[in-house]
């Protein structure tokens, strides 16, 4: 008998694009709640913003089979680590413990892309983006996921950070005011929700600075 | 060389699996068809077909497809119905050690769907799927439950889920219709009005369905019964009339 199916596939692509920029003495975390697969709307309302520790929150997009496993990964680490060190993991901790735990499966990879935004050990605002495997960066702003292509372009626009060629190294992060980077990336949604039909739904912005999280909504296209 | 002809596939498929010699499930043999969960005001509903497909084959008519979990929840089950059936196994086991510990506790329909929703990537990841889509529905302590997981290990909770053809046909009718304040008798009615559209457009639906129930005062999987259709149409009358080289 002839093969009639495709052969079967351990993974999927649910889409969603996560955008995170950091400032002085601030960083935003943003995603929209859409999960899709192929041309269906499973859900318009999945948060895919989880708080990793008390200045690292995460933002992933791709299977999402594998970033809630990816997750549940990084929150158990993080219970040991802070039994054994009696205190929150730091940002660059964090960053570094997601690109292990994403290398470790090197050879069968968390399809995950995520964007790590937090507050470094001096309060500043401090980004890291990813790829599957665990290469990763420190970035003054970043955009993963399905609408990344269109959200990209628009904050190196916007943003024009400083080379990271550049010597003596300058610091990455954005010089815009809290409202303003949120301003800028409510802006970047309702672009990328027009083009992308992975974006939409609604947008959970995530604000961290010296007072604490904060969250905000903004409803997107729902077709 | 011709490009065509250096085609990754052949070396893919050895890393992945040995498709010769091992026991796995690659493909489905007798499968059901969709499931559609809704929220209600009281609880949750179900309802699924009792047809069990071989291929295009309509090879068994009873195949009951919604069951109860322990005390608080339902499932509905498309997909291999041995994988189903497989899975009703781990789960009745699951509630009986979770009985004996004789403890007053009872596992909730949120901690029966995160099991199953490890027990389907655990699966996956072993390249040895449960070829599955599961819908539980359930009420604890007076929060309902709809959640689903398919056998990659997606998984979310909603007002409505569908598996297979229901998240085409019937999730759309659902986002017109559902509302939080749905009566029992609302619910069965929009429930049925999903199923007819599955019926008169899905190949492997049958017109045998059950709906199941699940309130504070617990669980309840009516008999099968069967919904009114219309095929009278002018255009099913005869479609290929006039069709040249038909009859």
């Amino acid at each position: 008998m002839t093969k009639q199916q495709a052969n079967w596939s351990p993974y999927d692509n649910n889409g969603g694009t996560c955008v995170a920029i950091a400032g002085a003495d601030y960083c935003v975390i943003a995603a929209d709640t859409r999960m899709s697969t192929g041309y269906n709307i499973l859900t318009r309302d999945y948060s895919k913003i989880i708080q990793l520790a008390d200045k690292s929150v995460m933002a992933s997009s791709g299977f999402q089979a594998d970033v809630r496993a990816l997750q549940k990964v990084l929150a158990a680490r993080h219970l040991i680590y802070q039994h054994q060190h009696n205190k929150q993991m730091s940002c660059p901790a964090m960053a570094q413990l997601l690109s292990n735990t994403l290398y470790y499966k090197r050879f069968f990879p968390y399809y995950a892309f995520n964007v790590l935004g937090g507050l470094d050990s001096e309060g500043k605002g401090c980004v890291f983006t990813y790829d599957a495997v665990g290469s990763y960066e420190r970035v003054g702003y970043s955009s993963q996921g399905s609408g990344s292509t269109l959200i990209t372009p628009f904050l190196d626009n916007q943003l024009k950070s400083p080379s990271p060629l550049l010597l003596p190294a300058k610091d990455a992060v954005t010089p815009l005011s809290e409202s303003e980077a949120i301003d800028l990336v409510k802006t970047c949604f309702a672009s990328a929700t027009e083009r992308d039909i992975y974006t939409g739904d609604k947008l959970e912005i995530v604000i961290l600075n010296a007072s604490g999280l904060r969250r905000e909504y903004m409803e997107l296209r729902k077709d | 060389m011709n490009v065509a002809d250096s085609s990754p596939a052949p070396a893919m498929n050895n890393l992945l699996a040995s498709n010769a010699d091992s026991q796995r499930t690659l493909y489905p043999y007798v499968t059901g068809t969709s499931v559609v969960g809704i929220k209600y005001k009281d609880g949750i509903l179900l309802a699924a077909d009792m047809g069990g497909s071989y291929g295009s084959t309509l090879r068994y008519k009873t195949v009951e497809r919604l069951k109860s979990v322990g005390k608080h929840s339902i499932i509905g089950a498309s997909g291999e119905i041995s994988d189903f059936q497989e899975i009703m196994r781990y789960l009745d086991e699951l509630i009986l050690y979770d009985n004996m510990w004789d403890d007053g506790n009872s596992l909730g329909p949120k901690e029966v769907h995160n099991y199953l929703t490890r027990v389907m990537y655990n699966r996956r990841n072993k390249f040895n799927p449960l070829w599955n889509s599961l819908v539980l529905g359930g009420v604890k302590n007076g929060q309902k439950y709809l959640g689903t997981v398919n056998m990659i290990g997606v998984h979310y909770e909603d007002d409505h889920v569908a598996t297979g053809f229901g998240n085409h046909l019937a999730r759309p009718i659902l986002r017109d219709e559902w509302h939080e304040n749905l009566t029992f008798e609302e619910g069965v009615k929009l429930l049925e009005k999903c199923m007819r559209v599955l019926l008169y457009r899905d190949r492997s639906a049958v017109n045998k369905l059950q709906i199941a129930r699940i309130t504070q005062d617990g669980v309840k999987v009516f008999p099968p019964y069967s919904l009114k259709t219309f095929w009278n149409f002018n255009a099913f009358q005869n479609p290929t009339v006039g069709a040249e080289g038909s009859w």
